[in-house]
């Protein structure tokens, strides 16, 4: 076994943490805002809701998702990396890490705003099949933010 | 009995490796691998004789077409269809079915009508007969299934009535792997004045096909997943059922007098062939077809039924881990086709890390949505297998299992 692109991948300790003690998993009593996601290709969920500050800043923000590690992880360091933002930076986010994730810009013209842990992510680039289940969580997060 | 290392020579990509390891090939029920009199037959065509069928004269357009109709009753002899003008090509199972829904199902399903199906049918056996039954104000109904995936037939009565125009079903589930009694089933249908349609996408390629012996006034499959090439299928349609169908595309090769005003068809098949047609994999499907044919297809079938009782030996040791299998217990009551669960890795997880070893296998629903869904899961990993896999494949397909689940265990250590 190729030990070595695997271990980047799912022997990743972000990644790791994040697949088994998953943040913000549960739900809203009432969410100012809701995104869902769904890829028919496996099956996979993710529901993602916001409740926002009077400045329009995520105050509150659940994830829960249904499907393999890598969407499981990415769906919990994106409910961590949106906390304070609003729905301008969260586009902002939003665009450049899917740009990233499908290799349109290069990792290191990010900038400071940036979760360091949000490049944990990164290694499934070396595996296209994949990437669909880091973005499924981030599509969530697009039909919050695309209602804007 | 063949042997299988002979068989293996005759398909070039299991020379492959995969991430530094040999290619195990275990995703057959999705595509099948080509043997070399395939890929040989494609080059020899488009070298040799490239010519459209059935309108020239010269020396080339002869030899094609008499190869293409050649191929059409390799396909016949393959079913034991009485005659090849029941073959019509398609592009695969799904446009078989299509054709069958627009012609024949517009014709003859109305208002108040019944399509009864099974619950693990692929989605190409599901959708077209919904959208028919949405046109028409039909209703789809389905046949019980036991917890095992096998049908439970017992009270068909109760599903089966003279509104039933249509039974549908799959021969060999490609989810589960299950084999329908589709002989008992056909005479169900029959009983009640339906028409039987048997999809035989999984089945055609492992087993021995009778459609005289079934007694199917339909029958579908694809060439791609039989050691053919991709972009051709087939319908079969008893010459009874076929003579009252109209055609659903119209133009070209399929006309036998045409004016400004309007055209007569063409004689059968032709008639629901329009346009020139996939000439060069017709012709590499009927080589797959005397590939088939020389290997013996009751040979075919005991060699993957003693390879598949192996596998599910070896997965019932891996079950105390939390490995668990999906359908029929019974080898002799499925194909080739093992859906499992590994616990705590997901499906898509065990198909990557496999295929860091070499091996590939399917993760996902299959096809078939509703299926997996009432199985209580988003997904199965499927491990599918043909004439080329080996006892050996089978025991790196479990440590694979292990390893992967060893994995995730102890990931973090």
């Amino acid at each position: 076994m190729a030990q070595n692109d695997i271990d980047e991948i799912y022997r990743d300790k972000i990644i790791l943490d994040h697949c088994r003690n998953p943040r913000n998993q549960s739900h809203l009593r009432s969410p100012d805002k809701i995104g869902k996601a769904v890829n028919p290709f496996c099956g996979d969920e993710v529901h993602l809701e916001m409740n926002f500050d009077i400045d329009g800043n995520v105050s509150e923000v659940c994830v829960t998702s249904e499907g393999c590690a890598i969407n499981q992880a990415s769906s919990s360091i994106l409910s961590e990396s949106v906390k304070g933002a609003d729905l301008k930076d969260m586009l902002k986010l939003h665009r450049k890490f899917t740009s990233i994730m499908k290799g349109d810009v290069k990792a290191d013209s990010m900038d400071k705003t940036f979760l360091n842990e949000l490049s944990a992510m990164y290694s499934v680039r070396k595996f296209p099949v994949r990437i669909k289940c880091v973005l499924l969580s981030w599509s969530a997060l697009y039909q919050i933010v695309s209602e804007a | 009995m063949f042997d299988v290392n002979e068989i293996r020579k005759d398909f070039p990509i299991l020379d492959r490796k995969i991430n530094g390891n040999p290619l195990i090939y275990m995703d057959n029920a999705a595509t099948t691998q080509k043997p070399k009199k395939v890929i040989n037959a494609l080059v020899e065509y488009y070298e040799q004789y490239n010519a459209n069928v059935h309108r020239g004269v010269h020396t080339l357009s002869m030899e094609a077409t008499e190869k293409f109709e050649e191929a059409r009753n390799k396909i016949a002899n393959f079913i034991n269809a009485e005659i090849p003008e029941s073959i019509i090509w398609t592009r695969n199972a799904s446009e078989s079915l299509n054709l069958v829904s627009h012609s024949w199902g517009n014709a003859n399903i109305s208002e108040g009508d019944e399509i009864l199906l099974t619950p693990m049918e692929h989605h190409s056996n599901l959708v077209p007969w919904q959208e028919i039954a949405r046109e028409k104000g039909a209703k789809i109904r389905f046949i019980p299934m036991h917890e095992d995936g096998t049908l439970d037939i017992s009270d068909i009565g109760k599903v089966l009535n003279h509104r039933t125009k249509l039974v549908s079903v799959v021969h060999m589930s490609n989810a589960l792997g299950t084999i329908n009694p589709v002989k008992v089933l056909g005479d169900y249908a029959h009983s009640v004045g339906a028409k039987f349609l048997v999809d035989g996408a999984q089945s055609v390629p492992h087993m021995v096909t009778d459609v005289q012996d079934i007694k199917c006034d339909f029958l579908v499959f694809s060439g791609h997943k039989m050691m053919g090439p991709t972009g051709i299928g087939a319908l079969y349609v008893d010459m009874e059922t076929l003579e009252t169908m109209e055609p659903i595309y119209t133009g070209g090769e399929m006309v036998l007098e045409v004016t400004y005003e309007k055209a007569s068809w063409a004689d059968l098949p032709m008639r629901f062939e329009a346009g020139t047609p996939n000439i060069a994999d017709v012709i590499a499907l009927g080589h797959a077809v005397d590939y088939l044919t020389f290997l013996g297809m009751d040979n075919v079938c005991e060699y993957e039924e003693r390879l598949t009782k192996y596998a599910m030996e070896k997965f019932a040791d891996l079950e105390p881990m939390g490995v668990h299998l999906f359908g029929p217990t019974d080898p002799g009551k499925k194909g080739g086709i093992l859906s499992f669960n590994a616990s705590d890795v997901h499906p898509h997880d065990l198909g990557t890390l496999l295929d860091r070893m070499g091996i590939a296998i399917r993760t996902g629903h299959h096809c078939a949505m509703p299926l997996v869904r009432s199985l209580g899961v988003s997904a199965t990993a499927r491990a599918s297998f043909y004439v080329y896999n080996t006892t050996q494949e089978v025991d790196a397909l479990v440590d694979g299992v292990i390893e992967a689940m060893r994995y995730f265990g102890h990931g973090s250590e």
